[in-house]
């Protein structure tokens, strides 16, 4: 049996004159995160509801594992888990309840329900608020809820709108976390966010959209490469110690493929190396062998977001 | 591998997934549940207690027999011009109310709370939300009425005995149907809206106003039988409580060159043909705008 997979074919959605969506035709198979960015008004939340049948698309088709969701809702979204612009859960219902309604409607066996829910709603951390109402929640409680809805089936494909927002700072490494540890378990994660370096730390991939049009889909590193000058890509390494100048200049500079070295403070150095994920591998094994205190690596935030600048820009 | 019941073998991997009936009986279930806990619920139940307890007191202060007069020549058993006086005046009320406490915002809610954000993008059709969401609201609101029928035929019981009358019986039943057609009729104005004051306002225009009016005015000064308005329908409620069943009938107008006229009765057939076409046309359109609606 194939991986999930969620196929967007000539996907397009009209409100009057406005072109929310513009023939969006975007292929994602496999276990992986898959970013999806734009700026505010873009399409990422129409193209989502559209695959959650909350809206229609004027023309072109929504299919998650190969199934039309409009055509077969039933069948589409049984294998989905979805979270879309923070729903609201009937205030006078407690967290079991509300996830005992979602557990019914999927058809969980009942023998498995309750452990299940339990399970789901520890995962979020919210076991002691597990039978008060939820009208007495905050807004990121609510979210964590919901989070534990679209986990409640253990379903292959997860459809995430900004599942972060609401959250504090805290909630939202755990949302991270929960997400990682989803990609480990065979599914597929397609993720809308602002947050770029929430993108840059979860996912293997992204799709980047604008006035409704797919602008980029392409692996993190593919894409970053493509806004750098030298058409390179950009790893950040912390140390834990300071590093000097001149080691950077003779030494790391030096390295094969490397074409350009900052070092932004004396324990942060960012490197432009050309090449694809094989050198980046060489890389980190020359920089480990240097023994120069690395205590992490990996591509840059800032070249996601000069990249997504770049390209966004190029839009206007 | 053991299947639920009520499970299809509608599968995606492994994965059973409930029919659409079972499905709706938990959107039912999890929707009365939801009343229960609800304000407005425990607001509609102190309502028909007050209606009931003003009854009750003018029964026992002035007397059944001064508040409901049974004169010889035009009613037979005192006990129907009881019922007459208790259920006849006021169920429509309860009933009106129920449809507005109930359905009112019933789908509008959905759209403005953002709890269908919730709901809708699970594995379920539209219309098993609609229909769950629906029976919910009925059994909410059959309960309300199982309440206010069960302390009218206690102030029966003490008053006449064991002797209700069958009338009794049929103006429960088309009560019943009254609040299935209210029902339908207020889920289709919550379909048309998006906002939850909105829909509740309109409807509550609707039928605690501007049926009555347009009645009157249809019936009385344009004189035409307004068999197209649903609280026309409903005359049947209190007129099978009536000793003799009331009839449409030329008037004469008062005095020299007054105008002539005729004084509308709706018939058992006819109102039970114009609630359920009422039911079933705005069931139908209501549940046509839910699905067609977006969640934008």
């Amino acid at each position: 049996m194939s991986g999930p997979s969620i196929e967007a074919v000539n996907l397009s959605k009209r409100y009057g004159s406005f072109l929310a969506l513009s023939n969006l035709s975007l292929k994602i198979e496999g276990s992986k995160c898959v970013g999806f960015l734009g700026p505010n008004g873009a399409g990422k939340t129409t193209t989502l509801k559209i695959f959650t049948d909350m809206i229609r698309a004027s023309e072109g088709k929504a299919l998650i594992n190969g199934i039309d969701v409009h055509v077969d809702k039933r069948k589409a979204l049984s294998s989905v888990g979805s979270l879309i612009e923070s729903p609201e859960i009937y205030p006078s219902l407690t967290p079991r309840e509300a996830l005992s309604m979602v557990s019914e409607i999927r058809g969980l066996p009942r023998a498995e329900k309750r452990k299940k829910i339990e399970d789901v709603v520890s995962e979020v951390k919210m076991e002691e608020w597990l039978d008060k109402k939820v009208g007495k929640f905050s807004k990121g409680m609510k979210q964590r809820i919901n989070i534990a809805s679209a986990l409640l089936s253990d379903p292959d494909v997860f459809l995430l709108d900004e599942p972060t927002t609401g959250l504090d700072p805290r909630g939202m490494a755990e949302v991270r976390d929960i997400v990682k540890s989803l990609k480990t378990r065979n599914r597929l994660i397609f993720m809308s966010s602002h947050l770029l370096n929430e993108v840059q730390d979860i996912c293997d991939e992204v799709a980047m959209i604008d006035h409704g049009k797919l602008l980029v889909y392409d692996s993190l590193s593919n894409v970053t490469r493509r806004a750098s000058s030298d058409g390179g890509n950009i790893v950040e390494i912390e140390l834990s110690r300071e590093i000097d100048q001149q080691t950077v200049n003779n030494d790391i500079a030096s390295l094969a493929n490397v074409s350009v070295v900052e070092r932004p403070d004396p324990k942060r150095i960012r490197i432009h190396f050309s090449g694809g994920i094989q050198n980046q591998e060489k890389l980190l094994l020359d920089l480990a062998s240097m023994k120069i205190g690395m205590i992490s690596f990996h591509p840059s935030t800032s070249a996601l977001e000069d990249t997504y600048l770049k390209l966004i820009k190029d839009t206007l | 591998m053991s299947k639920e019941p009520g499970t299809s073998v509608s599968t995606t991997g492994s994965r059973i997934l409930p029919t659409s009936v079972s499905q709706v009986g938990t959107i039912t279930k999890y929707e009365i549940l939801n009343y229960f806990r609800s304000r407005r619920f425990f607001i509609l139940l102190a309502i028909g207690l007050i209606i009931s307890g003003i009854f009750t007191a003018l029964v026992a202060y002035y007397g059944v027999s001064n508040v409901a007069p049974c004169l010889p020549s035009t009613c037979s058993t005192p006990a129907l011009a009881f019922y007459s006086f208790w259920w006849g005046n006021s169920i429509t009320f309860v009933i009106v109310l129920s449809g507005i406490f109930f359905g009112g915002d019933a789908i509008s809610g959905e759209f403005q709370n953002k709890t269908g954000y919730f709901l809708v993008a699970n594995p379920l059709r539209r219309s098993s939300i609609y229909i769950g969401k629906w029976l919910g609201a009925l059994i909410a609101s059959v309960i309300v009425l199982a309440i206010y029928a069960g302390i009218t035929v206690g102030n029966g019981l003490f008053y006449f005995g064991a002797n209700v009358p069958f009338q009794f019986v049929e103006s429960l039943s088309f009560s019943i149907l009254y609040l299935i057609a209210v029902l339908g009729f207020t889920f289709f104005f919550s379909s048309l809206f998006k906002s939850s004051s909105m829909s509740i306002l309109v409807t509550a225009i609707l039928f605690l106003f501007a049926f009555s009016l347009i009645q009157l005015i249809v019936a009385n000064l344009v004189q035409i039988e307004p068999w197209f308005i649903i609280t026309y329908g409903s005359g049947i409620i209190g007129n099978v409580l009536m000793d003799t069943y009331p009839t449409t009938q030329p008037i004469r107008g008062p005095g020299p060159g007054g105008r002539d006229g005729t004084t509308y009765a709706v018939t058992i057939p006819e109102g039970i043909m114009i609630l359920l076409v009422y039911f079933i046309a705005t069931a139908i359109l209501g549940l046509v705008l839910f699905e067609r609606k977006e969640f934008t």
